[in-house]
Parts: structure tokens; sequence; C-alpha cells
């Protein structure tokens, strides 16, 4: 091959010819997309992405050194059209290939590169995030689980939390703390560790709207190869802040290492539309301005991914911009729900004899509200972001700064 | 705010920024403000020169764009106009010119003359779209143009008609015998009166006028009745976005300014800029402006792209940016305190502009409606 990059188009007449020829088509009679994740789904979508790894369509943006294809976004974007009406690995994107896998493109050893973001891209192992605890989530530096060198070996002791899909994955990229004396951030380490482990207890944690996609974990002298440290010891937050900005970017729906995206009706993703119909108001003028103002705003959210994308790749914005799309990835969605529950008036409350339960699906929906502001960092901490780093105005007072950590007041 | 502009493009704004700055920074815009408000002929005919009312004509008719991208760079001109709250017939002129293009696109009568006129500077014409106690509803009018002979008789009211007093023609929009069509009427025309009316804008002028008998030729038709929906769609389109442009320039100034001065006031032995209630706020407000740089953005490519889908994100871009701008404008407003409700202060000047913007051919509800339509509801 040469250095030339294949153009989008001949890309794109490619990926089309092959996704006919080897990926499912879409079931019509099967629900996707559903806040639940069934058990066979994780088998399916490690099937198909190894099946997209052999075709040479996984990775599409990850280099061809560790199983990517060394293509450009626009090849992705184009390849994700393409695959709508087909099967996709979709539950790996987030957060095995957008999150971690990315991450560790950036600051990995050789090593764990050839072992970690090659085995997630060749559908051989998922990878999930440990790093949020119970003491505090928007304070993420201030976590307390810890990691003590023991030889080759580090020995790891603490309790995770939301951490997304982690019961499905193989491993996980563990910030820990491995020294109490130096100032908070400067006491933490990037470790990877397996998830299911002995001296690992997990367990599912169930939230408002039935699912059970996060989860807990405790480790009682986890012991780990001293190998797995990614980066230097102590320098986890730089390691951290790299796997955030992946965590940003995938959030806002701005990442380049998503493949495919959900099929267009499912439970978190029905339109307005589709309730205004479902309940017969598409005619009244009210709901039609309603409607067209929310389809304003989902426009505007995905012109506003691609404006930042721009401006960040080109340097014109600092890393941090993506916070806007964050926040606006909160807002608009969570303005959608409150759209369709008015729209849906009594039937988003008690479903119908001999209905599908479609609409009672908005008022679930609506319970979850809130996390479309808290998930990935909670809006306020991106208003903080976008007033520092983009506006430079002043910095909040933070008691905690520059203190040895051991001496840092906490709750109880 | 396109962060993809060409070098001739950022060339290009930089010497427009130049130019108003130079020839109406604020303080003459409120001088004109304070002698009755319009706009200082001589102003306009140099901005002609530098091309404003080129930008949309095609080279074989003398008009054209360096970049090769003549909305884009007309979209350049809006936003700048927005940043200094501007006077001049930058929309009514250039919506003008753009019927005339596409009516002359299409076959219609010649007014190659007209457009050279409007094109030097020398001739101001304007969209008289509106009529008295009608909603937006351009493809409806009551104004009739009934055929005698070879000739038209236009007889109506027409409202709401920017810069109506400069204007040496007008492009009327008229109910025919068979539809609906549009004529090119001469101010100087037997029939044809003027009234001033208040306008909210700082600086720019509307009128109400009245066409009693109006008689003009067959040649006046601009295009033909039966396009006269796709040229009254392209002309809306055009307006639109450069309001949604003006707009975008109106908030990223105020932005700036009341960022500067969130930074030097103090209060409590603290600068604004430091408490994270209104830290918050200016975040919100950052990310609302980058998604309307993004969706005028957008618009005007698609605009000038002829894209599929212009109408929609105009409309978009139009109903974002019109419920936007005007909420950031007053919460810059209350940032600046008690200043920022006086007259002194500049905050009222984009207000006036980004309300009338906002007001005007489709209001945001309109143009929500629009959406609801264009997406098959």
């Amino acid at each position: 091959m040469s250095d030339q990059l294949e153009s989008v188009e001949d890309f794109r007449i490619r990926a089309r010819a092959w996704l006919s020829d080897n990926m499912p088509k879409l079931d019509p009679a099967k629900e996707y997309n559903t806040n639940r994740v069934a058990d066979r789904e994780w088998v399916e979508h490690r099937a198909l992405q190894k099946q997209l790894f052999a075709g040479g369509f996984a990775g599409i943006c990850f280099p061809k050194e560790y199983g990517g294809q060394g293509l450009s976004p626009a090849h992705q974007a184009a390849f994700t059209e393409e695959s709508v009406s087909y099967e996709m690995p979709l539950r790996l994107n987030v957060p095995s290939l957008s999150i971690c896998s990315g991450m560790l493109l950036d600051m990995g050893s050789e090593e764990q590169k050839q072992t970690y973001l090659r085995g997630a891209i060749s559908g051989e192992m998922i990878l999930c995030q440990f790093l949020s605890e119970p003491s505090g989530g928007s304070d993420l530096a201030g976590l307390l689980t810890r990691a003590q060198r023991d030889g080759d070996t580090y020995i790891i002791n603490g309790q995770k939390c939301w951490s997304t899909f982690a019961y499905a994955a193989d491993f996980a990229t563990c910030l820990v703390r491995t020294d109490w004396d130096a100032p908070k951030h400067r006491g933490l380490s990037m470790i990877i560790v397996p998830v299911h482990d002995d001296a690992t207890h997990l367990q599912r944690v169930r939230m408002v709207d039935g699912s059970e996609e996060f989860c807990e974990e405790f480790f009682t002298d986890l012991v780990v190869p001293a190998g797995n440290l990614v980066g230097t010891e102590n320098d986890g937050w730089t390691v951290g802040q790299r796997q955030l900005f992946y965590e940003r970017q995938a959030v806002g729906g701005g990442s380049p290492y998503v493949s495919g995206q959900p099929p267009a009706r499912g439970g978190s993703s029905a339109t307005v539309e589709e309730v205004a119909r479902a309940v017969g108001k598409d005619k009244d003028p009210a709901t039609r301005e309603i409607v067209g103002w929310q389809s304003a705003l989902d426009t505007v959210n995905h012109q506003l991914i691609k404006r930042i994308t721009v401006g960040m790749t080109s340097g014109e914005y600092p890393a941090m911009a993506s916070s806007m799309m964050r926040l606006a990835h909160a807002e608009i969605p969570q303005h959608k729900m409150d759209v369709m529950l008015d729209i849906a008036g009594d039937e988003a409350v008690t479903s119908v004899v001999g209905g599908d339960g479609y609409l009672r699906s908005v008022g679930v929906q609506f319970l979850m509200r809130q996390g479309a502001s808290l998930g990935g960092g909670s809006s306020e901490m991106s208003r903080n972001m976008i007033s520092e780093r983009v506006l430079m105005m002043p910095r909040e007072m933070a008691a905690d700064r520059d203190v040895p950590f051991r001496e840092v007041r906490r709750g109880r | 705010m396109d962060l993809e502009l060409s070098e001739d493009q950022k060339l290009f704004r930089n010497t427009t920024a130049k130019f108003l700055d130079n020839e109406l920074p604020v303080e003459k815009v409120r001088a004109i403000n304070k002698e009755g408000g319009g706009f200082p002929a001589e102003f306009w005919t140099q901005g002609a020169e530098l091309g404003w009312a080129a930008l949309l004509v095609p080279e074989e008719l003398g008009g054209g764009s360096i970049s090769g991208n003549g909305f884009q760079d007309l979209a350049i001109v809006a936003e700048e106009f927005g940043r200094l709250v501007s006077p001049g017939p930058l929309l009514p002129v250039n919506t003008v010119i753009a019927g005339l293009v596409e009516g002359a696109a299409i076959g219609g009568p010649d007014h190659t003359e007209t457009i050279e006129g409007l094109m030097s500077g020398e001739l101001i014409g304007t969209w008289a779209a509106y009529e008295p106690k009608g909603h937006w509803d351009p493809l409806n009018p009551s104004t009739t143009a009934t055929k005698n002979g070879d000739n038209y008789v236009i007889t109506g009211v027409k409202d709401r008609v920017e810069a109506g007093d400069a204007a040496g023609v007008f492009l009327v929009t008229a109910k025919t015998a068979s539809g609906v069509a549009l004529f090119l009427v001469p101010a100087d025309a037997a029939g044809v009166s003027v009234e001033l009316v208040d306008s909210l804008d700082f600086v720019r002028h509307h009128a109400t006028v009245t066409f009693s008998d109006v008689t003009v030729s067959a040649d006046a038709m601009v295009g033909t009745e039966s396009a006269t929906a796709d040229i009254v769609e392209r002309m809306l389109q055009v307006v639109v976005a450069l309001q949604c442009a003006e707009m975008n320039g109106a908030i990223n100034r105020v932005f700036e300014f009341t960022v500067q001065w969130a930074f030097d006031r103090y209060s409590f032995g603290r600068p604004l800029a430091s408490y994270q209630a209104l830290k918050h706020r200016f975040s919100d407000m950052r990310t609302w402006i980058e998604c309307c740089n993004a969706t005028a953005d957008e618009a005007v490519k698609a605009v000038n792209n002829r894209a599929e889908n212009s109408a929609r994100l105009v409309s978009v871009a139009k109903a974002y940016i019109g419920t936007k701008s005007v909420q950031i404008i007053q919460d810059c407003v209350q940032m600046h305190g008690g200043l920022g409700v006086t007259w002194e202060h500049d905050c009222h000047l984009y207000l006036r502009r980004a309300t009338t913007d906002r007001q005007l051919f489709g209001t945001p509800a309109d143009h929500k409606r629009r959406i609801a339509d264009l997406i098959g509801l």
C-alpha cells in the first residue's frame, strides 16, 4: 500500500460492499437500543467486532500497528453512515474503544498497546474505566483507593463505582493513589487491572429506570503486575486527564473512535415526531411549534459537535472547549425529554391495555433525566471548565491545593 | 465566525471590519441616530465599491467575489455590520439582488440595468413583502396586480419596508388573476407614496408604502409567475441567513465587552469574573454563542451552495439564533447592572438590532412551525 490514504468515496464503496456481504441486517422484529442490555448482546457484539476486524474495518481511526486501519474521521463517518441498517458492535464503542483505547493509544507503553489496544480493536477483550469513588464524583482527584508497590506488583485496596459495563469487561483502567504525602493530583497512578478476580467483589447497581449497566467494585489485596502501570508512577493525573478528554468527547458525541450509530427507533432515541403522531397531536399548531423547536435544537447540537471538533483539530480551540459539547449534550436531550413528556400526556404514566408500552417509556426515560447532566462529569463541572479554561476567569478556591493528601479534610 | 475561512475570506473580513471601524464607529452610529437615523449615501456607495452589493451577482452581469463563495462573503459583511450596529441597506439591497438574479436565471424580463444600479450603490432597492396587520406570509399578499393591456396596475399597501424612504425601487409581491408575481416598481412612479414609521432599530428606517393604481409595464415582472414561489424562497433564505449572521456579530461583540467588564468590575473586593454563580452564566452564554456560530455557518454554507436542505437549515438558524441572541444580550445587560439599561451604554444598540432581526421575516415561532413542515410532520 502506498502512503496515500484511500479516498473517502472509494472507502465508502468498499465498505458498502463489505457490509452487505458480511454483516447481519437489522431485524425489524428485534428490539435494539434499550436501556437494558441483554447478556446475549455482549456475546454478539464481541463476535461482530471480530468480524469487523477480520474484514479490515475495525478501529478505523486507530493506527495499523495496533490493529486499526489508520484512516481519518471522515472515513469513520462514512463507515457509520453506511452501517446504519446493519447490526454493529455498538456496546463496545463506549467506554472500551472511545475512552479506554483512546487513552492507551496516547499514554500506554508499546507492550500495553499491543496487548490491550489491539485486544479491544480485535474484539478479543473489552475495557472499562475504574475512576469514580463513592466519596466524591466531581472531585475525582480526591480518590481514596490505594495501590502499594510490592516488588514487581501493586497491591490494590479500595472501592470504585459508576463503572459502566464493568460486568461485561475484561480489563479496567484504574486510577489509584500511590503517594499520600503528595498533594492530591500528584500522588495518583493509572494501573490496568483485571475486572474479574477473586480479590475483587463486583456488583451491579440498579438505576431508577431499572437498568443495571453501572457497577461498583470492592478490592481486597488485588495483586497486579507492576508492568500494568500506565505512564509513570504518581503521574496518573496526566493519564487520567487524557482519559477524561476522551470521555468528554465520547459523551459529547464527537469521538472518532465510535463506529456505527444506534438504530433510529428504540427506547432512548424515540423522536419527538413519533410521540406527537402516537398521541394524535401532530396537526396541532402548538405541538408542531414545539416539535419544530426540538428538531432545531437537535440539529444545532450536531452542528456544535462538528464545529468544536474542527476548532480543536485545527488548534484554534483549547481541549477544554469539549466541555461546551458536554454541556449542550446535556441541556438539549433534557429539553427533549421534557417536550416528549408534555406531548405524550397521560400515556407517559400509565400504559394502555393492548398497547406496546411505547409511550410509558417516555415517562421512564424522564425519571433518568438528570443522568444527562451527571454522567461523564456534571454540567456544573463543565461550566467551571468553560469559565476557567476557555474564558480564563479566576479559578475556584480549593482548600486542598498544595496540601499533602493525607492532611486534606474529608467528609465521613 | 466560520472556523474554516479561506485566506481570501480572512483578508476580506479584516478589510471590512477596518473600513466599518474607520467610517462608522459606534460613536458615529450614535450621531446618525441623533440626526434621525438612516444612512449616509456616500457610506453606502463606498461600501458598494468594496463589493457589498456585487457578491450575489454572477460574473456575466458584472458581479462576483474573490473567494468564489459570494454568499459566504456577504455573510461576513453582515456579521461585521452586527458587530458595529452599522446602518445601511445591506439586507434589503442584497435580498432584491438575489430575487433579480434568480428571475434572470429562469429567463424572466431583463433587469440588468437595475442590477447595475444596485451594484453601484447609487440605486437602493428593497423588498416590499409585509402587509399591514398580516403576519409573515409572503406568498399570500392582498396587494393586487391587474393586467391592463401590456401593463399591470398595482394597488395595495406594504409595510415594514426597510429603507423604504431611501429606496429608488421596490420589489413588490402582488396577487395576479392566476397567482402571485413579483414586480419592480420605481419609487417615483405615479401613485407611490412612502411614509416613515418608528423603528426599534437604532438607525435603520422602515416605511409603509402605498401603491394606488400604480401602472408598470409587463416587463417590470421579475422572473415568471410560475417561478414566484421559488424566487421568494431564495430571497427569504438570503435575508434570513443574513439576519442570522448579523445577530451573531452582535452577540459575539456584546459578549466580548461583557466578559471584559466582568474582569474589570470589582465588588466586595473581587472581580465579577471570580463569582461562580456568574461564571456559570457566562459558560452557558459562551456555549449558546458557540451553538449560534455553528448553526449560522451551516445555514450560510447551505444558502451559498444551494444545498438541498437549505430551507430547513436557514429556519433552524433563525429559530435558534432568534431565540438565543436576545436572551444572551439581556443576560449581558443583567451583568452590567443598572448601567446596562441606560441610553449611554451600548447594550441597547445591539439589543435593538438583534430584536429587529429576530422579529422580521418570520419570528422564531414562525420558523419552528416551518421546520415541522419541512421535516414532514
